[in-house]
C-alpha cells in the first residue's frame, strides 16, 4: 500500500520532470577506494558544519539585538537567561572554527593529492572562495557580540584593509560605515554575515557541488593509469553516503562536548576609549598574517611594512587560488616534486608563525 | 572602420545598456558610502586636575570622538599624544615598568616624546598641547592640524 502510494507520486514527478536519469545518475556514481580515500570525506565534514553553522544561526538570530548598546547585552541575556542559549553560542563558534578547521585540511589534502589538476581547475578555485568566504564569516561574525577582542580585532583587520594601495581607504570606509569602528560598524557586518555571505556562499557551494559531480571523484594519479579490472570502488549510494553520516555523527559529538565542556566565553564589554588589552590576538585561521604583521619592521625600504606584508599575502593567496593555471611539474624520477615542495613550505611557514603568534 | 546600420545599432544598444547600468550602479556605491558627519570642531578638553594624576601615570581622555592619552611623567610633566596607533589603529596605553607608550596589539613601542622607537608601528604619534590652568589641566587640539 504505502510503496504503491511512493512509487505513485514518484511516477507522477517523472512524468513531469524527468528523474529517470538522474536516479540513474546516482545509481552509477562510485567513489574509488585506496589508500587516500579518508581525504574524499573532509569536504563532506565542512559540508555539514557549514549546515550546522545555518541552523544555528537562524537560531541565534531570534534573540540578538545589533548595536552598539545592544549586541553585547543581547547576547549576554541568551547566554544567562535563555533555556540553552549558551549551547547555541557554543556550537556556533565551535562549529565554525571546525567549519574552518576541515576546509584547511580539505584544501591541502586536494593539494597535495594535485585533484586540482585538469579537468577540475574550477573546483579547486571555487573551493578557494569558499574557504576566503568562510574566513570573511568568522571576521565579520567575530565582532558581533562587540566585546574587547571583537573590537581591536575589528580595527585592525579593517586598517589592514584600508593600506591596500588606490582602493584600500574607501573599502575600509564601507565597511566600518564611517571612519572608526562604531555602532555602524556592527550594523554593516551583521548585514554582511546573515544576508550578503550567505547569498554569496551558496552560490559558490552550489558550483562548487555541480563541479564535483560533473567529474566525480579525483583519482591520485598511480591509481588512474591502471587497469580497471585492479581499480576497487565503491558505490556512493548508500556506502560512501553512510559512511559519511558516520563521520558526521562523529564530528557532531565533538562539536557538542567541546561546547559543552568548552563554553565559549562573551569577554569584556567593548570600549573603544580603552587601550587595547595585552594579548590580543585574532582567531587562529588569521594567526599567520598577524604575527607576520607584528615581525615587520615600520619601514622596509621605502615602503612601510605593513603595506609591503599585505600586498605580499594579496598575491600569495591570488596565486595559490591560481595553483592548477601554473603548478609547476617536476621529472617523474624527481624523490620531491616542485609543487609538493611549495606546498610543505606554506604549510610551515603557516604552522611555524601560528605558534609564535601563541607563544611570544 | 565602415559603420553599416547594424554595427550602429549595436553600438546605441551596447552604448545605452552601459549607461543603464552606471545608472543602476552609481546610486548603490553611494548608497554604501557612508556619509561625512559634521563634527563638531574642539580645540580643547578638559582633562581634570592635577592632582588626579600621579607621576608616572597615564590615561585616555576622550578628545571629541579620538582617543588622547595623557601621561604624567615621572618629573611630574605632562604630554598628551593621539592614542591611535600609526600602525594598524590599535589603542596604545602608558606602561608604567618601561616608562614607554606600548600598544599591546602588535608590540609597537614609542617614548615620552611620542616617537616610534620598536616594533612595527611606521611613524610618531601625534602630539597634542597640554596646559594647566588654575590647577586644571586642558588638552589642546595642535595649531598645525587645522
Amino acid at each position: 500500500m504505502k510503496s504503491n502510494m511512493v512509487k505513485k507520486v514518484y511516477n507522477w514527478l517523472d512524468e513531469r520532470y524527468d528523474l529517470t536519469p538522474l536516479i540513474e545518475f546516482a545509481r552509477h556514481k562510485k567513489v574509488p577506494v585506496h589508500e587516500h580515500t579518508i581525504w574524499y570525506y573532509m569536504g563532506g565534514v565542512t559540508l555539514f558544519l557549514f549546515l550546522i553553522q545555518i541552523f544555528t544561526g537562524i537560531l541565534l538570530s531570534m534573540y540578538y539585538q545589533p548595536g552598539p548598546d545592544s549586541s553585547y547585552e543581547s547576547l549576554r541575556f541568551l547566554l544567562t537567561k535563555v533555556r540553552f542559549g549558551w549551547l547555541i553560542r557554543s556550537i556556533h563558534s565551535w562549529s565554525a572554527n571546525l567549519m574552518i578547521f576541515f576546509a584547511f585540511v580539505h584544501m591541502f589534502s586536494t593539494f597535495f593529492t594535485r585533484a586540482y589538476k585538469k579537468p577540475r581547475e574550477l573546483t579547486w578555485v571555487t573551493g578557494f572562495i569558499l574557504l576566503s568566504l568562510s574566513m570573511a564569516f568568522g571576521f565579520s561574525g567575530y565582532l558581533l557580540p562587540w566585546n574587547e577582542l571583537a573590537f581591536f580585532a575589528t580595527k585592525v583587520g579593517t586598517e589592514i584593509v584600508g593600506a591596500v594601495p588606490v582602493v584600500g581607504p574607501i573599502i575600509m570606509k564601507v565597511l566600518r560605515g564611517g571612519s572608526d569602528v562604531t555602532g555602524a560598524t556592527i550594523y554593516r557586518f551583521y548585514a554582511i554575515h546573515i544576508t550578503l555571505l550567505p547569498a554569496l556562499f551558496m552560490l559558490v557551494l552550489a558550483l562548487h557541488l555541480v563541479f564535483v559531480q560533473k567529474h566525480g571523484m579525483s583519482e591520485p594519479e598511480h591509481l588512474a593509469n591502471l587497469p580497471e579490472s585492479r581499480k576497487k570502488y565503491i558505490p556512493f549510494f548508500p556506502n560512501f553516503l553512510l559512511r559519511d553520516l558516520i563521520l558526521w555523527l562523529i564530528v557532531f559529538d565533538i562539536l557538542v562536548f567541546l561546547a559543552v565542556y568548552y563554553p565559549w566565553e562573551l569577554g569584556l564589554k567593548a570600549d573603544p576609549f580603552a587601550p587595547a588589552p595585552a594579548g590580543i590576538r585574532p582567531e587562529w585561521y588569521f594567526m599567520f598574517m598577524f604575527q607576520t604583521l607584528k615581525l615587520l619592521p615600520g619601514h622596509i625600504l621605502f615602503i612601510e611594512g605593513e603595506v609591503l606584508g599585505i600586498l605580499i599575502f594579496m598575491v600569495g593567496g591570488l596565486l595559490w587560488m591560481l595553483v592548477p593555471f601554473w603548478a609547476l611539474k617536476g621529472r617523474p624520477d624527481q624523490r620531491i616534486q616542485p609543487m609538493e615542495f611549495i606546498g610543505v613550505v606554506v604549510l610551515i611557514y603557516i604552522g611555524v608563525m601560528t605558534i609564535l603568534g601563541y607563544a611570544l | 572602420m565602415e559603420l553599416n546600420r547594424r554595427k550602429f545599432t549595436n553600438m546605441l544598444i551596447g552604448g545605452g545598456l552601459l549607461g543603464w547600468l552606471a545608472s543602476v550602479l552609481y546610486p548603490l556605491f553611494t548608497y554604501l558610502i557612508p556619509p561625512r558627519v559634521e563634527e563638531q570642531s574642539l580645540n580643547s578638553v578638559k582633562a581634570g586636575k592635577v592632582d588626579d594624576f600621579p607621576p608616572n601615570s597615564g590615561k585616555i581622555i576622550k578628545f571629541g570622538r579620538k582617543p588622547v592619552l595623557l601621561i604624567r611623567t615621572e618629573t611630574g610633566d605632562f604630554r598628551a599624544f593621539s592614542a591611535t596607533c600609526t600602525h594598524l589603529d590599535c589603542i596604545v596605553q602608558y606602561r608604567e615598568d618601561t616608562k614607554h607608550i606600548w600598544c599591546a596589539c602588535h608590540n609597537g613601542m614609542f617614548d615620552l616624546t611620542g616617537k616610534n622607537i620598536a616594533g612595527p608601528p611606521p611613524r610618531p604619534l601625534m602630539p597634542y598641547g597640554v596646559r594647566v590652568q588654575k590647577n586644571e589641566i586642558i588638552i589642546e587640539k595642535p595649531t598645525n592640524l587645522g
